[in-house]
């Protein structure tokens, strides 16, 4: 009798939980965790000893964020990672945008191929482009100075001048990047309504200026929109300067990721790169504010 | 008046193909070239001014690279991981975003909404604690190490309850009053409607992990365990001068995938416009 009652009263889990747990339970385990675990990271001095018994871990408060925040080296990796993506960011959009139109245009045939052909680079693995890049960067027998030979334009050392190297890297990642936006940006102008720019051209606007005037504003959202989440995805640049030039030539290609990654994997100064990762979050979180910020007019 | 409208159409014409094949050419150039270097016998890369097209095609390098260097095992091993984290994501992440969209329990919007704010944190974040866990568990250098952490994924959980949000709720009722479990109605009802996105979300799964680089770097030291972008940024190391050669194991490593995207790119095409736009 009261075996039945426990029975009923039990609570039964819903159905939904039993569908969503198994995903839950990993993001929990895999992922929240270690970030929260990460905070607490940094606040000690995990290093190669601890990693052999964590118990020679100690509590060191903001030691870690001190000596991060007075080592020049991360100034220079927070430069050379801002420059990467607030150039990187709007020139790969930019690109994205030029693709899309032309895609876009209504008098285009083969739209399909050249959209395939656009997005090509950004399914290829970064690792093995960014070696094809490498060999294209050689000062002398690379592809590209000898077509800028044809310009007039003389020799660069593109990876060996740490003036070109992170140019270099930003015009990679342009080129592997450029067509993911482009099928953002191909969906936005479909959605222009056609009857927009009839109107304009009736008002006898020329091409240049319906663009000026009909789609930049309708696109305008979009755009910011992929701006930001462009420069919030070029915050974590780590794969083309690790394969590359290995954070060189004279650091100038060094980023927070690549820092980080150095302190954590090879030095296994896990205390330190656990400061240097939160600080990149930080940053990743002021980028995104600005985003709710300056996209707001519901529009997006 | 019609003439010099006609005139000026062509002109538009025009420069918008020569647009287009500036693009294009920029866009395949440096595929094309590795393709072509690949071909090309030992130190013909590195020739000013530069070949183009290979002398005397060979497949010399190819051979080095599954014969000497063992490419074929990398290969393998990034096929192995790729397909078992695509599998098994699918699983996952189609199951959770379904309850997401469709199953009523308590908590379960404010747990959508706690899962959606993770989104914005960066995966390096839980990078060093997750290979003290992996190490933990006894997972460092293991192909479970690389799989694990990669088969939930919040974006994926996103992509399946957006479409699954379209399936009416009256196809899923008329199941139940038929006796259907909630098991029964996922398998035989929501798995079939759901289909074009769970192509597109195993598409996605698959050439992000087949591409993917600095997760395997950490948690792999073995050298026969490698991933193939892992092993590729080995040998480059040792052989950076054997330009043929490097290019003959890029073609490899990015092949399939490009094979992949080709084939089913309709798939791919949908998962961006979906995820990002709406």
């Amino acid at each position: 009798m009261r075996d039945t009652d426990a029975r009923r009263r039990a609570p039964r889990i819903a159905p939904g939980w039993w569908f969503v747990a198994p995903a839950l339970t990993l993001i929990v385990v895999f992922f929240v965790g270690p970030v929260i675990a990460a905070l607490g990271l940094s606040f000690t001095d995990f290093d190669l000893y601890a990693l052999a018994d964590p118990r020679a871990a100690r509590w060191v408060g903001f030691r870690n964020y001190a000596r991060v925040l007075h080592e020049p080296l991360f100034w220079q990796a927070l430069r050379n990672t801002l420059y990467f993506a607030i150039v990187g960011g709007p020139l790969t959009v930019a690109a994205s945008l030029g693709a899309a139109l032309l895609v876009n245009a209504r008098t285009l045939r083969w739209k399909a191929t050249a959209r395939a052909v656009f997005f090509a680079p950004f399914v290829t693995t970064l690792v093995a482009v960014a070696i094809v890049w490498k060999y294209l960067y050689h000062p002398r027998y690379g592809l590209l100075n000898w077509l800028l030979g044809h310009l007039g334009i003389p020799q660069i050392d593109w990876l060996g001048d740490p003036h070109w190297a992170m140019p270099a890297i930003i015009l990679l990642a342009t080129w592997k990047n450029f067509g993911y936006n482009m099928l953002i940006f191909i969906a936005g102008l479909q959605n222009i309504p056609r009857e927009l720019h009839e109107a304009a051209a009736l008002d006898g606007a020329t091409p240049f200026q319906r663009f000026r005037h009909v789609t930049i504003p309708m696109l305008a959202p979009t755009m910011f929109f992929v701006v930001i989440v462009t420069m919030i995805g070029y915050l974590q640049l780590f794969t083309e300067p690790y394969v590359m030039t290995q954070g060189g030539p004279l650091r100038a290609t060094t980023s927070l990721v690549l820092y980080m990654y150095e302190e954590g994997f090879r030095w296994w100064r896990l205390g330190v790169a656990a400061g240097i990762a939160f600080l990149l979050f930080i940053l990743i979180v002021l980028f995104t504010l600005l985003q709710r910020r300056i996209s707001p007019r519901g529009a997006v | 008046m019609s003439a010099s409208r006609a005139a000026r159409d062509r002109v538009g014409q025009t420069a918008l193909y020569a647009a287009l094949a500036l693009f294009g050419t920029l866009s395949l150039l440096p595929l094309l070239w590795m393709v072509s270097a690949s071909f090309m016998a030992q130190g013909e890369a590195t020739t000013f001014p530069p070949a183009l097209l290979p002398h005397h095609p060979t497949l010399v390098h190819y051979r080095d690279l599954f014969g000497r260097l063992a490419l074929g095992r990398y290969a393998m091993n990034s096929a192995l991981v790729a397909v078992v984290t695509t599998a098994g994501a699918l699983a996952i992440n189609a199951s959770a975003g379904y309850a997401f969209a469709k199953l009523r329990f308590r908590g379960r919007d404010a747990t959508f909404r706690a899962m959606a704010a993770g989104l914005a944190i960066p995966v390096q974040v839980a990078m060093l604690p997750l290979f003290l866990l992996i190490k933990s568990l006894g997972l460092v250098n293991s192909y479970g190490g690389v799989i694990i952490p990669g088969l939930a994924s919040i974006f994926g959980i996103f992509l399946v309850r957006q479409y699954a949000l379209a399936i009416p709720d009256d196809l899923l009722d008329a199941a139940r009053i038929d006796g259907a479990g909630e098991l029964r109605v996922f398998r035989s009802i929501v798995l079939p409607t759901i289909r074009p996105v769970l192509a597109t979300l195993a598409l996605w799964t698959f050439l992000a992990t087949w591409n993917d680089f600095m997760w395997p770097l950490i948690v792999l030291s073995d050298d026969r365990r490698y991933t193939l972008p892992v092993a590729l940024a080995g040998l480059v190391g040792e052989h950076s001068q054997d330009v043929e050669l490097m290019m003959a194991g890029a073609v490899i490593t990015v092949l399939p995938v490009l094979v992949l995207f080709l084939m089913l790119q309709r798939y791919y095409v949908e998962g961006v416009t979906e995820g990002s736009v709406k």
